[in-house]
């Protein structure tokens, strides 16, 4: 049993930080959720807004590392150029080669099937978007941490960062699943 | 309807009054919250930007340092600094203010959804150089 550094850190990038941002998604939407007038006494606001602060700062830290590694350390490997202008260097491959075939590359060539919407929708799509998740994610952190259980009478406030939590969790939603997909269908090796 | 003084607070929520807790106006809250639209915005603007000219393309390309990364790199970079600087200078600007908040929220709602629009492919792709 092993993993190459490359898989190592798609795992990094994928699994430990995606399993890591649903877990602090899930906390902090069901405490955002829970402030509301009338509803908690003043010893659970204290310790809920404690876990609050906590959960919102992780998925936001969490969403950072996801973008970054995956911009920086991930995305180069998956479209490099190096089955030239007409893919050629695809050709035989069921899968990409690391020295022949990127992901990119074999899923642009349709040598394994009708593959390339993968790239053109897919890809496209998930490497921009889930930048807004840590965008949003970082300025709910800031709305919970300056107005903690001001929240609770200010509806609309809380309104607005709930919406902004669910968005970055969409955003976030978006890249994990066509980067689980894609990286099925043409794994970085 | 302004309802963020801390009266207000303790008459909505009169559990609340036990943490005593000093006044915090809506001011930087609408900061946050207009930043993260426009940094949204700036990415799905410079998303399309990229796909509209070559040059812009090439430009956002320079960001990369050799990583290969390609014009993601600017087109990320740039927003992430575009959503800080505007954070910082409209953090300055309402510190301490009372605002509509509402109003804020929508101005940020559309640039919002403005800005996931430009990152949608079939949409970056309709601007597309020849």
């Amino acid at each position: 049993m092993e993993l190459s550094e490359r898989e190592t850190w798609t795992i990094i990038h994928g699994m430990l930080a995606g399993t890591l941002f649903l877990l602090a998604f899930a906390g902090g939407l069901a405490g955002l959720w829970s402030l509301r007038p009338g509803f908690l006494t003043p010893a659970a606001i204290k310790e809920r807004m404690r876990r609050l602060y906590v959960g919102v700062w992780v998925m936001a830290g969490v969403a950072w590392i996801t973008v970054i590694s995956g911009t920086w350390i991930v995305y180069p490997w998956y479209r490099a150029k190096l089955a030239g202008d007409t893919y050629a260097g695809c050709a035989g491959f069921n899968l990409p080669d690391a020295a022949a075939c990127s992901p990119r590359d074999f899923l642009l060539s349709n040598v394994s099937g009708q593959t390339e919407g993968w790239h053109t929708f897919g890809m496209e799509w998930k490497e921009h978007v889930a930048w807004m998740a840590p965008i949003l994610a970082t300025a709910v952190a800031f709305i919970v941490t300056y107005y903690g259980p001001r929240l609770i009478p200010r509806s609309r406030l809380r309104a607005a960062a709930i919406v902004m939590f669910v968005a970055a969790f969409g955003a976030a939603v978006v890249g994990g699943a066509f980067g689980a997909f894609i990286n099925k269908v043409a794994p970085i090796v | 309807m302004n309802e963020s003084t801390v009266g207000q607070d303790y008459e909505k929520s009169p559990e609340i009054a036990e943490l005593r807790l000093e006044e915090r106006p809506d001011g930087p809250g609408a900061a946050a919250i207009l930043a993260g639209a426009i940094g949204v915005f700036a990415l799905g603007l410079l998303t399309v930007l990229a796909e509209a000219s070559v040059e812009i393309h090439d430009w956002l390309e320079t960001w990369e340092f050799g990583q290969g990364v390609g014009p993601l790199a600017g087109k990320t970079t740039l927003a992430v600094i575009v959503w800080l600087v505007s954070w910082g200078a409209l953090a300055l600007g309402l510190r301490g203010k009372e605002v509509e908040l509402k109003r804020w929220i929508w101005a940020s709602a559309i640039l919002g959804i403005l800005g996931v629009l430009g990152t949608f492919p079939p949409i970056f792709t309709a601007f597309a150089a020849e």
